[in-house]
C-alpha cells in the first residue's frame, strides 16, 4: 500500500514545528500503524533524513505509551491505541495527517514525542491506600459486591495514555484523573483516603494546566480503555462533598 | 511536640476559596446560576401564557409582578446577580481552555462533541443580546417609546396595558424575527446546559445520561415552542387585533 504522510516535525520543544510530506511505498496491510512509521523511518535513513521521533512501547495495546493524533484522533479512526491500528484500515493512497498529542501540560519533546509526566504527578498527588502487609490477606476475606468489583475494573482499565485530554477541546484530563479516582475510591482498601485523594488529585490535575470539562464527550470516544464519562460526573460529586467537608472543618 | 495530625489545625489556602476557583467548582457555579436560570425562563413562560387569557388577565398578572414593589427589585437584582456570576466564571473557564491548548490540531476532527455543545460561548452571548434587546423592549420601553403612554382601566385603576404594548410589540415582523431567532439559540444553549447540570452534579451514569440528553432537547425545544407561539399568534394570527391600535 502507499500513503501520503504528512508528519509533525520539531527539532526542540522550543523549536517552532511544522508539517512534513512524506511519502510511505510499499507497506503491507498488515503492518501497524507504528510498523508503518518505521518502515517509513528506515527509507528516511537510507535517504538521510533524521528520522520521525515517536513514542511507543509495549506494542500489544496495554501500555498507553504510543501516542499519535492521526487525521485530528488521537489513536487514529477506531477504538484502541495506536499500536492496535492496521494500514488495512485506510485506504491505499490515503494521505494521513500525524500530529502530537496536544494539550499545554504535553509539551512536545521532539516531533511526535510528548511530555506526559504530569499524569505521574496527578497519580503522586492521590497518595497511598489503607493496605495491612505482611502475608497475603484471605480471598474474599473483605467483600465487595459485584457491581462495585466491575466499576471498580471498568475504571482500573485506563492505562494513562492522555488521548482523553489530546481529544478533548480543551485539554481536560478529567477522564483520566476520575478513572484514578473512581478506581480508588470505590474499592474498601482505597476508601478510607478517598476525599483527600479526590481534592489533591483535581488540584494537581488544575495546577498542572489541564483545561476545564464541558462535557464534549470526545474523551469517552477515543479513550483505548473504553472508560466512561460518568466517572467524571462521579468525580464532579466527590470532590464537591469532600470540599464541603473541608470547608465545614472535618477531616479528610 | 509531637502532634497528631488530626490535633493539628489545618492551616493553608480556604478550602471554600479552593473549591470555588477549582476546575468543579467553577463548573458547578455555573451549573448551579444554569439551574436558577432555567426555572426563571420556565417560570417567565408560564406568565406570558396569561395573554392567552385575555387583556385582563394579562394586565392583572402584571400589575401583581409590580405590586411586589421592593420584592421585585430583589429579585431583579438577584437575576443579574445570577447572570454576571454565570457568565463570569464561564469566562474563567475559557479562559484556562484556551491556554490549555495553545496549539490546535491541523487535521481538527469533532470527534464526538455537539454542534450543541461547540457553540455554548456564542449562543449563549448571542441570548445575552437579545436578553438586552427585550429588556429595552418590553421593560425599559426605549425601542418604541409609545409603549410608556400606553394605559389601560383594571378593575377601576389606571394600570400599564402590558397586553396592549405585546399586540403592538409584536405586529412587526422584524421584532418577530429578532425574537425567534433570540429563542432559538437559546434553545441551542440549553439543549446542551441541561443535560450538562446532571453530569456536572454527578447524578448521571452512563445509561441514564442518553436519557437527560434527550430530556434536555425535549424541554428546550419545549420552551422554544411556548416563547415563539406567542409572537407568531399575534403576527400570523392576528391574536388580539384591534386592541391599542
Amino acid at each position: 500500500m502507499k500513503f501520503h504522510l504528512k508528519v509533525w516535525r520539531q527539532k526542540t520543544c522550543k523549536a517552532p514545528g511544522k508539517l512534513e510530506e512524506y511519502v510511505a511505498e510499499n507497506i503491507p496491510a498488515e503492518a501497524s500503524f507504528l510498523e508503518m512509521l518505521d518502515i517509513v523511518n528506515s527509507q528516511l535513513t537510507g535517504k538521510n533524513i533524521e528520522p520521525i521521533q515517536f513514542d511507543s512501547d509495549c506494542r500489544e495495546g496495554i501500555c498507553g505509551t504510543c501516542s499519535l493524533t492521526i487525521n485530528g484522533i488521537p489513536h487514529g479512526k477506531g477504538r484502541g491505541t495506536t499500536c492496535q491500528l492496521y494500514m488495512r484500515n485506510f485506504k491505499d493512497g490515503e494521505t494521513i495527517t500525524i500530529e502530537p498529542f496536544r494539550a499545554d501540560a504535553f509539551p512536545v519533546q521532539r516531533d511526535l514525542v510528548t511530555n506526559r509526566s504530569a499524569f505521574d504527578r496527578v497519580i503522586q498527588a492521590g497518595g497511598y491506600i489503607s493496605e495491612r502487609c505482611g502475608s497475603a490477606p484471605d480471598a474474599n476475606a473483605v467483600p465487595i459486591s459485584k457491581v462495585i468489583a466491575d466499576q471498580a475494573m471498568d475504571a482500573a482499565a485506563c492505562i494513562g495514555c492522555g488521548a482523553c485530554a489530546a481529544a478533548c477541546p480543551n485539554s481536560s484530563a478529567m477522564l483520566f484523573v476520575s478513572a484514578k479516582v473512581t478506581h480508588l475510591g470505590l474499592l474498601p482498601q482505597g476508601k478510607p483516603e478517598k476525599s483527600r485523594r479526590v481534592l489533591n488529585m483535581v488540584h494537581q490535575m488544575d495546577e498542572e494546566g489541564f483545561g476545564n470539562c464541558s462535557n464534549y464527550y470526545a474523551c469517552e470516544a477515543v479513550c483505548p480503555a473504553g472508560v466512561p464519562a460518568s466517572f467524571i460526573g462521579r468525580m464532579n460529586r466527590e470532590f464537591t462533598a469532600a470540599s464541603v467537608k473541608e470547608m465545614v472543618g472535618m477531616s479528610v | 511536640m509531637i502532634t497528631s495530625s488530626s490535633s493539628s489545625v489545618r492551616t493553608g489556602p480556604c478550602p471554600a476559596h479552593l473549591w470555588i476557583f477549582s476546575s468543579i467548582g467553577k463548573k458547578t457555579i455555573v451549573a448551579l446560576t444554569g439551574i436558577a436560570l432555567i426555572l426563571f425562563v420556565i417560570g417567565h413562560l408560564l406568565g406570558n401564557f396569561s395573554i392567552y387569557l385575555g387583556p385582563d388577565a394579562m394586565n392583572l398578572y402584571a400589575e401583581k409582578l409590580h405590586d411586589l414593589g421592593p420584592i421585585l427589585w430583589v429579585i431583579r437584582l438577584g437575576l443579574i446577580a445570577v447572570v454576571v456570576l454565570h457568565i463570569y466564571f464561564t469566562m474563567l473557564l475559557w479562559k484556562e481552555n484556551r491556554t490549555a491548548r495553545p496549539q490546535k490540531y491541523i487535521a481538527s476532527d469533532p470527534i464526538k462533541t455537539t454542534v450543541f455543545a461547540r457553540t455554548m460561548r456564542l449562543s449563549g452571548l448571542i441570548v445575552l443580546a437579545f436578553v438586552i434587546f427585550h429588556l429595552a423592549h418590553f421593560t425599559v420601553r426605549v425601542v418604541d417609546p409609545s409603549f410608556q403612554e400606553m394605559h389601560t382601566l383594571l378593575d377601576g385603576r389606571r394600570v400599564h396595558d402590558v397586553y396592549a404594548m405585546v399586540i403592538k410589540g409584536f405586529s412587526s415582523a422584524p421584532v418577530v424575527i429578532v425574537y425567534v431567532v433570540g429563542l432559538f439559540l437559546l434553545t441551542f444553549h440549553l439543549s446542551h446546559g441541561i443535560a450538562s447540570l446532571f453530569q456536572t452534579f454527578g447524578i448521571t451514569n452512563s445509561r441514564i445520561r442518553r436519557n437527560y440528553e434527550c430530556a434536555a432537547r425535549v424541554l428546550a425545544w419545549a420552551l422554544f415552542a411556548g416563547y415563539v407561539s406567542i409572537p407568531i399568534a399575534v403576527l400570523v394570527f392576528g391574536l388580539g387585533k384591534g386592541v391599542g391600535q
